[in-house]
């Protein structure tokens, strides 16, 4: 990654002033740096890491293993494209190994998402077959671990 | 029983830690944003923890031999020599618990009673109590703002009598984040030359140096290897404060009779951390690397961000601390940082904590996450708007 991803991945809010303070570089470069990868696609969007088992609307998750045939000319991308375009899929991911499409689905409920793989996924004729898991926890996620946060515990002042 | 009459009258007359006492309160306190404490924020690189598990997994779990283990020994050479272009033997090295035994060690070697020690100061805690336990007499020479926390040339001179047994050579510095220069180590080496003083160079952030020609030890100045205790270790370079590790080099003749010191106080230094400390120096650069420029990027960041404040504060160019000076608000440092605590709950430590020459200047360590920093910063600005 470069310089200025590598700080906004650790914290989006960091503003361009701040960036370029931090590198050595003038505000206007870093503006246009980030406008630019924000124009080409590079960035596509700032969100923060919200832990959801502490919030009220907690949903539930399933990642949903999907073989598929691909079509010809085409490949994975047309199947995928009818996937991702369901609100309900928050990640969608072609893979190597066992199976070929990664959908994470997110719903109010199990039976929500179990009908929405029944009724939607299910239905389409290139996927040849469905496995559904619940997640059940989440230990980390973008590199941040959500449990035993214990804060800083360094305890020494010199 | 009568306490007082017991114990030695040299540990009575150490003073108390000031900063445990701040420390205290800030644990009871909720939200605290803390620049207090002066250990990296990052954990130990993966690979050096592995081996430090491995070589428990194999048994490795006996004293070493006094000096250390061989392997690391003679690793620290290499290092010392790809890093800093010194040339030591693995017998003029020693591995001790962390810098703060080898600093130790170093003056019980060293000291005799009534000899003078000069120590620079704002500086860390260690030298001043440390020369006392050893009998000698501390010299704080004060040093600078305006001279960017230098030890100069002038004022080494003038501090010197005939009494003067060794020098604390504490660069880059902690709490000011002075360096000092080829040029400047230079002039000092020409006061040194012509005496019999020997120098304790306190090296633990040689790797946080960020001028672009990087640390220079003294050792590489003409005629001061053979006078010299080079002092460096793991708790800052590869953020491993806990593993409790260091080293002392110098000349045979100076290292042979510290280990004797360090042989009936400590036996060997801890052994885990002596083969983690292998792999560290072995394949570690990288991750050294991160992590530098990690601080230099919040050391631009939390500089910039205390001068628009209107503080005035000298550019530290090593480790990862600030030095503002505060006495535009009107108080004094112990004043500033208990008001700062009580009414924008940061952290911060008092300047006189590293000598009383600290005093009108806080310490503000970057060793914490930018957005800890950001935050620490906002209050801090509330807080001196309010008094200048
Ligand atoms: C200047 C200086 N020297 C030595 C030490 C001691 O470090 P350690 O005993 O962990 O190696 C410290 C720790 O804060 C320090 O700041």
């Amino acid at each position: 990654m470069n310089e200025i991803l590598d700080i906004l991945d650790k914290d989006a809010r960091t503003t361009p002033e701040q960036i370029a303070i931090m590198l050595g570089r003038s505000t206007e470069d870093v503006k246009a740096a980030i406008n630019k990868m924000e124009n080409d696609k590079i960035i596509l969007g700032y969100k923060p890491l919200v832990n959801r088992e502490k919030i009220e609307d907690d949903l539930v998750c399933a990642l949903i293993e999907l073989k598929v045939t691909p079509s010809a000319g085409e490949g994975f991308d047309s199947i995928a494209s009818r996937i991702y375009c369901y609100e309900q899929v928050r990640n969608l991911y072609l893979m190597s190994g066992a199976y070929d499409l990664a959908v994470f689905v997110e719903g109010r409920n199990i039976k929500e998402v179990a009908l929405f793989v029944s009724e939607h996924l299910a239905q389409m004729d290139s996927i040849l077959s469905t496995s559904t898991h619940f997640m059940l926890k989440t230990y980390k996620r973008e590199g941040v671990i959500f449990e035993n946060i214990k804060g800083d515990t360094r305890e020494l002042m010199v | 029983m009568d306490y007082e009459k017991i114990l030695s009258p040299v540990v009575t007359a150490i003073p108390p830690s000031g900063i445990r006492k701040l420390f205290n309160v800030v644990n009871e306190m909720e939200d605290v944003v803390s620049l207090g404490v002066g250990e990296p924020d990052f954990n130990t690189p993966q690979s050096i923890k592995n081996a430090g598990i491995r070589s428990l997994e194999l048994g490795y779990t006996h004293y070493t031999a006094n000096a250390g283990i061989k392997e690391l020994r003679e690793e620290i050479t290499v290092y010392l020599n790809r890093k800093y272009n010194l040339s030591y033997d693995s017998e003029d090295v020693f591995v001790t618990v962390g810098g703060s035994e080898a600093i130790d060690a170093a003056l019980r070697t060293v000291v005799v009673p009534g000899d003078e020690v000069l120590i620079p100061e704002p500086s860390f805690v260690c030298y001043k109590p440390l020369t006392a336990l050893a009998g000698g007499v501390p010299v704080p020479i004060v040093t600078k703002e305006e001279d960017n926390f230098r030890l100069t040339k002038q004022q080494l001179e003038s501090a010197i009598t005939p009494k003067t047994k060794a020098l604390i050579l504490p660069y880059p510095n902690n709490p000011t984040g002075a360096v000092m220069s080829k040029k400047d180590l230079e002039a000092i080496a020409e006061v040194i030359r012509g005496t019999n003083i020997i120098i304790i160079s306190d090296e633990i952030y040689s790797e946080l140096n960020y001028t672009p020609e990087g640390h220079t030890s003294i050792i590489e100045i003409e005629g001061m290897k053979e006078r010299t205790i080079l002092i460096n270790g793991f708790s800052k370079t590869f953020a491993m404060t806990g593993w409790r590790l260091g080293y002392a080099c110098g000349p045979k003749e100076i290292i042979q009779p510290m280990i004797k010191v360090h042989q009936f106080a400590i036996m060997s230094s801890p052994t885990t951390s002596q083969y983690a400390a292998v792999e560290a120096l072995r394949s570690c650069d990288n991750e050294v690397n991160v992590m530098k420029n990690e601080y230099n990027m919040r050391r631009r960041l939390m500089l910039a961000g205390l001068r628009s404040m209107g503080l005035s504060c000298f550019e530290p160019l090593g480790a990862f601390y600030l030095f503002p000076n505060i006495t535009k608000t009107g108080f004094s440092s112990d004043e500033f940082c208990e008001r700062l605590l009580k009414e924008e709950r940061v952290a911060v430590v008092s300047g006189n904590a590293f000598g009383v020459s600290g005093e009108g200047f806080i310490r503000c360590s970057y060793a914490y996450s930018v957005t800890n920093i950001n935050k620490a910063l906002e209050r801090i600005g509330r807080f001196v708007k309010k008094y200048i």
